[in-house]
Formats: C-alpha cells, structure tokens, sequence
C-alpha cells in the first residue's frame, strides 16, 4: 500500500488484502493514483472499515448515496471540532480552531446566516462586473509562445484578488492571503515551512493579528458589505473578536474556503480540457457551454478530497454498524465517480445534461456558501479565456501536492502560441 | 392531470401538466422551466430549488414544520420570504390542481 512509484496501482488496489486498504495516505493524490483503490471499495466494501491507517482508524464512504445519507444527518454525523472536526487529521485539542464549518446545528446555523447574505444573488452581480475587469487584466498580461506557469499567474492571481475583494483587504498585501491559507492547510508532514502545529499557529497568528486591525477599524463604522464589517456588526457573531481562537477558526474558513479551491479548479480546468481535446474543440465550437462546462470542471476536479464527520451515536450505513465516536470519512472524489448516480462518471463531459449533481460542494446544511460565487469566477474565467486564447498548451504534467483533504496543484507549465 | 404554473423571476409563466405524486421540483426540471436548479437531485441538501408558493395556495401546500430539514435548508437559502418553501418538498395531488409558484431571483 505505501508503494513506490514504479508498482502499477491498478495491481496494487486488487492485489492488498481489502483490510489495508487505506486511502487516507496523502500520496495517492500527489500521485494521481487513488482511483483503482476507490473503484475497488466502491464496488466489494463501499463502507470500509480501515483500522490503524496512516490517519488513524477510519470509515471510508465511498459511494454518492452514503455520502448524501451522511450530509443530511447532522444530527448523528457530526462536524464539531470537539470530536474532531471536519477533517480526517486529528489535531490535539489545544490546536483546534473553531468556524462554524465545525460546528453543528443551531449554532452553526446562527453564525453561517450571517456571512450567507455576501454571496446573495444581488450580491454577486455586483461582484461580476469587478471580477471580469480584474480577470481581462490578468489575462491581457500573459506572455505569448513562452512556458509559464498557469497556477502563479492565473490561478492563485485570480482567487487572490477575489479574496481581498470579499474582505476589502489591502490589496497590495494580498499575497499574504494566500500564504496563509496554504499555510493553514498544510500537512505538517509534507516538508514545507509548517512542519509542526506550533509553527503554523505561529503564522496564523500574523493573520490574525492584521484581521483584529480591520475588525475594529470596520466594526467603528457603519456596516458594509465585506466580510470582516458583516461579522462585526451581525448579530451573532458581533462578538467575535473577543473569542481570537473563533476569529481564526471563522478567517480561516472563509480564507481557505475561497481560495485554495477555487485556485485549484481554474488550474484543474485547464488540465482537463488539455487532456481531452475532443472537449477543448467542443468549447472553443460552442463557448456557449461554460455554464454547463464549469460544475462539470468542478466535479472532475474535486476541489476538497474528503469531508469527515463523527458519529454521536450508534447508526448503520449501508449495512455497516457504525458506532458511537466513530470517524467516517465522506470521500467526495469516489463518490464524483459513482457510476450508480452519475452517467459515464469517469469521462470529462462538458455538456452533461444534469452537471451540478456532483458532491464536491458537499450537501446538507454545511453546504458551500460559496458554490455560486465559485462558479462565477469560473465562468468568467473561461468567457475570458475563449475570447482571448482559442489554444492554450499544457507543456508537462501538473505538479500535485502531498494532502489527503485539498487537491491542490502547486504547478503547471502552460504555452499560449500565437 | 394537475396543472401547476412557474413564474420565472423576469415574469415569465409556464403552465405545465404534473402527474400526481411527482413533486413540484420534478415537473419544473422534466420541462426544462428555468429557474430551478435542484442541484441535490430533491434530496432536501442544497436549497437550490426555491419557490414561493402564492397567498391562495399556502393553506393547501402548507409552510415547513419549524425545526424540520426543510427549514433549516430554507434559513441559508437567499431572499427568502414567509411564503418560501423548497420545491421538492411539495408533492403534487389533485388537490393542488392549479398551484401558482413563483422563483426568486436566484438560486444559491
Ligand atoms: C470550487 C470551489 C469550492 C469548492 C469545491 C468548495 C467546497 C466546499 C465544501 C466541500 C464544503 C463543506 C461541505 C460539507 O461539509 O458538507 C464547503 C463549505 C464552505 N465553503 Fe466552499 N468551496 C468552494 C468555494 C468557496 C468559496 C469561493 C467560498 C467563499 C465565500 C467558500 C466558503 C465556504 C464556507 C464558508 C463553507 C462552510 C459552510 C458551512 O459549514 O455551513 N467556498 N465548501
Ligand atoms: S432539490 Fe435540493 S433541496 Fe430541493
């Protein structure tokens, strides 16, 4: 199971004894080689049990169904970071932040109808107009017949300045944003700059040193329609700035939410439509398909690998006694690949007739807030795009990074000829 | 068959024929009336699938029971109204021949 490069997956996902199977290791996504292990669990043990896996004993749910069963019943899967939150790492109780990601019903509902109402319908079409002109300058400024690297320059650009803009952060420090997102999502053993909780907490402190500053500067006037005055002045949360561990936890959510995610579906997009040209020339015959196009490039990529609940009580999941404390593991990349509630799952399809039904936003009541906000992003990318670009060439394969919770990709050389 | 109208946010009205049993979700996405997007396929998980219901049908279609999915599903929803309900929680009988529902200006 922790196999080195060179042994084929396919062999390896059949050949491991189906009780050490564990797909939690975060090299699979680096690699790019998870799918033959879920195409297994999904059809011999589609609710798996992995006991002392690399992130602990675990319920693996791997199919569409389960998974929707899981998101909407919050009342025996929780998201509380008491019992361990909404990712599959366990971090010691004195490092868990707070958001109302994980937290559970009523108070996470308080909290969430508070920040809901920046991603309002009214809300994003004032939005548009911004994103478009901040999207056509960065587009205009890409080089021509020279390699370059799509993530620095258009991705993480892109989903940078959105940040700031829902923040009204300065937005010649924007690129701290993005420090500090990756940061706070980064494995500790991944060999990066965060190699131990106390650094990361550290840096994360920096943030919300700087976002204290702004709260009480937003909170001393009349509320505007950022994030930071929403929660300074919305009933629930006006006294957020008193709880800074809750402050952090609810920045970084929302840091983190809008960032590495959508920065990984501008660059997943592309890589797709590279690699199958017969969708790229659909696209460049038909630009009119990018609003179906767009959930599609979101469901092929799968921006957040998993979701992890945990159970309060004792329940059963497609025959499986689940039990009390128990952690179950909701993989939206298998259940995206479910052949039993999507259509052809494993082809990248930009003109399906029902895209948006696809789990990478999650269901339930912790549903992305910013599912619309993403798209539009998205869309207008690609409107952008098509007019400027017909072609663009991917010049090697993706750089992913090592993460079993983001499905990031940290590089991608790209050309644009002409 | 019951006859259920959509009016779209610009005004537009579709008056279309759902069978009994089918929600009113379900009659809006097999006819392809916009405005509807029922992204979690009418499982109660994502909201997308808004109406409001019109004041001479809310005794018929009722409102959530508070404290139900629907309602907690409801509350994050955008622009909601007193009237609002989702969709796929109002299942079609003879009784609602003739249902008005209108969609709000977006669905998120
Ligand atoms: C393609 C882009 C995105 C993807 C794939 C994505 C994915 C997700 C997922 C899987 C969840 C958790 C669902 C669950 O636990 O059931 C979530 C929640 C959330 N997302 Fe996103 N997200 C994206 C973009 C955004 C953006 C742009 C924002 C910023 C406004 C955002 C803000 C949030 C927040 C605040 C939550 C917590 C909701 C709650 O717990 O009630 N997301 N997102
Ligand atoms: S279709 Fe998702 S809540 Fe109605």
């Amino acid at each position: 199971m922790n196999a080195p490069v060179h042994v084929d997956p396919q062999t390896d996902a059949y050949d491991t004894p189906l009780d050490q199977i564990d797909v939690s290791n975060p090299r699979l996504y680096q690699q790019d080689t998870y799918f033959p292990y879920f195409e297994r669990l999904r059809r011999e043990d589609p609710v798996h049990y992995r006991k002392d896996g690399m992130y602990g004993s675990f319920w693996s749910i791997t199919k569409f169904k389960d998974i929707m069963h899981v998101e909407t019943h919050p009342e025996i899967y929780s998201s509380d970071a008491k019992l361990g939150g909404i990712t599959i790492t366990d971090r010691p109780m004195q490092y868990r932040r707070s958001s109302f990601i994980s937290m559970d019903p009523p108070r996470h509902d308080e909290q969430r109808k508070v920040v809901s109402p920046i991603v309002a319908p009214a809300n994003l079409n004032n939005m548009s107009s911004i994103i478009r002109e901040r999207t056509c300058k960065v587009l205009d400024g890409l080089p021509r017949n020279e390699t370059f690297d799509w993530v620095e320059h258009v991705s993480i650009e892109l989903t940078t300045l959105m940040l700031s803009t829902l923040f009204d952060f300065p937005i010649e420090d924007r690129r701290k944003l993005t420090f500090w997102s990756d940061c706070a999502t980064a494995d500790v053993n991944a060999g990066g700059i965060v190699n131990s909780e106390d650094k990361r907490l550290e840096i994360l402190r920096e943030a919300l040193a700087a976002f204290t500053g702004l709260w009480h500067e937003r909170a001393a006037r009349p509320g505007g329609y950022d994030l930071i005055s929403m929660l300074a002045h919305g009933e629930a949360t006006r006294n957020l700035v008193n709880d800074p561990m809750e402050y952090l936890g609810n920045l970084t959510l929302l840091i983190v939410g809008g960032n590495d995610t959508t920065r990984n579906s501008m660059s997943g997009g592309l890589a797709a439509l590279c690699q199958h040209p017969a969708e790229y020339q659909k696209l460049r015959d038909n630009p009119a398909l990018i609003p179906s196009m767009v959930p599609e490039i979101i469901r092929w990529v799968s921006p957040i690998i998993h979701m992890r609940r945990t159970a309060k009580a004792d329940a059963e999941i497609a025959g499986k006694r689940i039990r009390e404390g128990d952690k179950v593991v909701m993989w939206y990349v298998s259940g995206n690949r479910d052949e039993d509630s999507i259509d052809r799952p494993n082809e990248f399809i930009i003109d399906r007739a029902r895209p948006r039904h696809h789990l990478s936003f999650g269901f339930g009541v912790h549903r992305c807030v910013g599912n619309r906000l993403a798209e539009l992003q998205l869309t207008i990318l690609w409107e952008e795009v098509m007019k400027r670009f017909p072609r663009i060439e991917l010049m090697d394969e993706p750089k992913r990074i090592y993460s079993n919770f983001i499905h990031g990709i940290s590089e991608m050389k790209v050309r644009i000829p002409g | 068959m019951p006859t259920v109208t959509y009016i779209e946010y610009n005004g537009t009205e579709h008056r279309i024929e759902v069978p009994v049993g089918k929600t009113v979700m379900q009659g809006a996405i097999d006819n392809n009336v916009p405005g509807i997007d029922a992204d979690c396929g009418g499982e109660c998980a994502c909201a997308t699938c808004h109406v409001y219901v019109d004041a001479a049908w809310l005794d018929k279609t009722g409102l959530p029971a508070p404290g139900s999915q629907e309602a907690s599903m409801l509350s994050f929803a955008a622009v909601t109204q007193p009237d609002s309900r989702l969709s796929c929680q109002i299942t079609v009988t003879p009784d609602l021949d003739g249902l008005v529902v209108r969609m709000p200006e977006g669905q998120h």
